[in-house]
């Protein structure tokens, strides 16, 4: 286990308060591993961490062996680890395919021509489903269409880990099922080992092979995502929250989730 | 041939021949004034068009200035080897300045009072050694041209003005093509994206210390040239006409003033401050120190509120939209890959 990814006792404390305490986990290469929990219970966080953005107050991060913490955000996108924003952060002065192709330049630290970036980005926004033309800017995208260019920017950088952040947040339905299916789709076509956060379990459980629940910072169950769901921890976490919408939806995400496994 | 190109090409062949018109030496000054401040505008403006606004390029023009200077009054080292000294010297002290300030993510009005403070320091430096640079009242290069012999070729000086508009023509379109270079690299797709999101430019790959430092760099070392050349030129520096804010305040304000975003902005910008100043000088004249800076700081204020893009900036803009082009306001000349 943990041929691509091992986090051994992550921990990070802002001041008094302990964001993530002590998390652990490893990813095979080619995994989906689906990271949810209520909102706060530092998912985001544990992201920052493992791409450079925030330096660990303990614990380690082995990316294919390799002690990366506390590496800098560049230098960590550079080791093929690519992050997504939970809140888009594109380039707004620059067009569409600006931000991706851009992406794929430094993403290889500068070591493709410019061809080869601006083929890799109209590529990475084929596999989005975004538009590929030159003149298409960001002010025409919506929620959705930013959620996109954010994936698309990540996977033009060619990582070998992409770090998914509420790719499906603001979202509707149809959307949903949708970004899930891109991201099944990405890992399928690519062999890209990806972990995905989600505050929702909704369409995730489908997709993703294994599941990790965070509460206020620590794992409080892991395993197949079945399991996770009918797990009476995971469920008073969701119960907590919002009592009765909770109930329907775990019952209903069992049973998506059985199909699946059982398909 | 493009007419864009045809436009171009005329503009150059009346440059060159400009002299020949047989304008009086004041108009001959103004236009070699015009184009040396626009090459130091367009120096600013290759950091300053990415949010990257100093208010220290005081320091690197006084820099290019006494740096040449004092070696060549001090120690008898041409001027050719000198320019190259104090572009070395200038890019150091961007360096010096700059790293910290990246680093440690000193950004916006920050790193503008940071750049700000860098600006009085080389101006008191300047004064401080008095005993070596004159001082506040300024020094002048040791001459060694006369009525008889008039040109210094060693010396970097030549009292004929045709041969100074012809230097600086050189050192301007050098200016415009580093500019232009820089546009059409990818260090403009880093910076843009640096300047609007520095968290998502990192976590794609991009070296944001690093390509601030370069483009920092590249406009502190031109500017130093302009410094250089201008202390050669009017064979007098003091440390309020190289250095100090009213000199910063200056440029930040032509360069935004004229457009700094666009290849020939700065060089417009130049057009408008020299024709203040001189408006100001017949019409004022000195008495009221320090009215030329009250008034660039007022109007950078207007421009920055009103016509952030600058004048010529603005008129593309407006060519743009009547020709139904695909530009809005936000659009910038897109390089095309392998350009
Ligand atoms: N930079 C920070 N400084 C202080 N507290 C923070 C910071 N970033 C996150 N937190 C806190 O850490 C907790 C976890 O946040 P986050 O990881 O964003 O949660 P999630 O992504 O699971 O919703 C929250 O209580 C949040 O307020
Ligand atoms: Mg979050």
């Amino acid at each position: 286990m943990g041929e691509m990814l091992q986090v051994r006792g992550l921990t990070k404390k802002f001041g008094g308060f302990t964001a993530v305490s002590e998390v652990a986990f490893d990813l095979d290469e080619g995994e989906i591993l689906g990271l949810i929990g209520p909102n706060g219970s530092g998912k985001s966080t544990t992201f920052n961490l493992i791409a450079g953005a925030l330096t660990p107050t303990a614990g380690t991060v082995t990316l294919e062996g390799r002690d990366i913490t506390g590496l800098a955000p560049t230098n960590v996108c550079h080791k093929g680890v690519a992050r997504t924003y939970q809140i888009p952060r594109p380039f707004r002065k620059l067009t569409i395919l600006e931000n991706v192709a851009l992406s794929a330049y430094f993403g290889a630290d500068g070591s493709i021509s410019r061809e080869e970036a601006w083929k890799r980005a109209e590529d990475a926004l084929d596999l989005t489903q975004l538009p590929v033309d030159a003149q298409s800017r960001v002010d025409g995208l919506g929620a959705a269409g930013l959620k996109k260019l954010e994936l698309a920017r990540a996977l033009a950088t060619q990582p070998r880990l992409l770090l998914a952040d509420e790719s499906l947040g603001g979202l509707d339905e149809k959307e949903m099922g949708q970004a899930a299916d891109m991201l099944s789709h990405i890992r399928e076509r690519r062999g890209i080992t990806i972990i995905w956060v989600e505050h929702i379990m909704g369409v995730l459980m489908r997709v993703v092979d294994r599941c990790i629940v965070l509460d206020h910072g620590e794992i409080i169950a892991a395993g197949l995502p079945t399991d996770v769901a009918h797990d009476p921890k995971v469920v008073e976490v969701y119960l907590g929250t919002d009592a009765e919408s909770v109930q329907s939806q775990v019952a209903g995400r069992v049973a998506g989730a059985s199909e699946t496994v059982g398909a | 041939m493009t007419i864009p190109t045809l436009i171009k090409a005329a503009g150059f062949l009346a440059i060159l021949a400009f002299p020949a018109l047989g304008f009086s030496d004041y108009i001959l000054h103004i236009a070699i004034l015009i184009l040396l401040w626009g090459f130091i505008y367009t120096g600013w403006s290759v950091m300053g068009r990415f949010g990257l606004v100093s208010l220290g390029h005081g320091a690197f023009m006084g820099i290019g200035a006494y740096v040449v200077t004092m070696l060549w009054n001090h120690a008898g080292i041409t001027p050719w080897i000198g320019i190259p000294i104090a572009v070395v010297v200038s890019m150091a002290v961007g360096f010096m300045i700059g790293f910290p300030c990246f680093r440690f993510r000193i950004t916006g009005h920050y790193f503008a009072l940071v750049t700000l403070a860098l600006s009085e320091v080389a101006r008191l430096l300047i004064v401080a050694l008095r005993d070596h640079t004159g001082g506040s009242l300024g020094v002048t290069p040791n001459s060694v041209i006369s009525a008889d012999n008039p040109t210094s070729f060693i010396a970097m000086q030549f009292s004929d003005k045709v041969i100074w508009f012809y230097i600086v023509v050189a050192v301007w379109i050098a200016g415009l093509i580093v500019w232009r270079a820089v546009d059409r690299s990818m260090i403009r797709y880093a910076m843009e994206a640096v300047s609007q999101e520095e968290d998502a430019a990192a976590s794609l790959g991009v070296h944001v210390t690093r390509t601030k430092l370069i483009v920092t760099m590249i406009s502190a070392g031109m500017t130093a040239v302009g410094g250089a050349v201008y202390g050669q030129y009017q064979l007098y520096i003091n440390p309020e006409t190289t250095s100090g804010i009213a000199i910063s305040l200056q440029i930040v304000f032509a360069a935004i003033a004229g457009g700094m975003f666009v290849q020939l902005g700065p060089t417009v910008g130049a057009v408008i401050t020299l024709l203040l100043t001189e408006t100001l000088r017949q019409t004022v004249g000195h008495d009221v120190h320090g009215l030329d800076v009250m008034i660039y700081g007022a109007m950078l204020v207007l421009f920055i509120i009103y016509m952030p893009r600058g004048v010529l900036g603005r008129v593309i803009e407006v060519f743009d939209r009547r020709a139904g082009g695909p530009s809005g306001p936000t659009a910038q000349p897109k390089p095309q890959p392998g350009e």
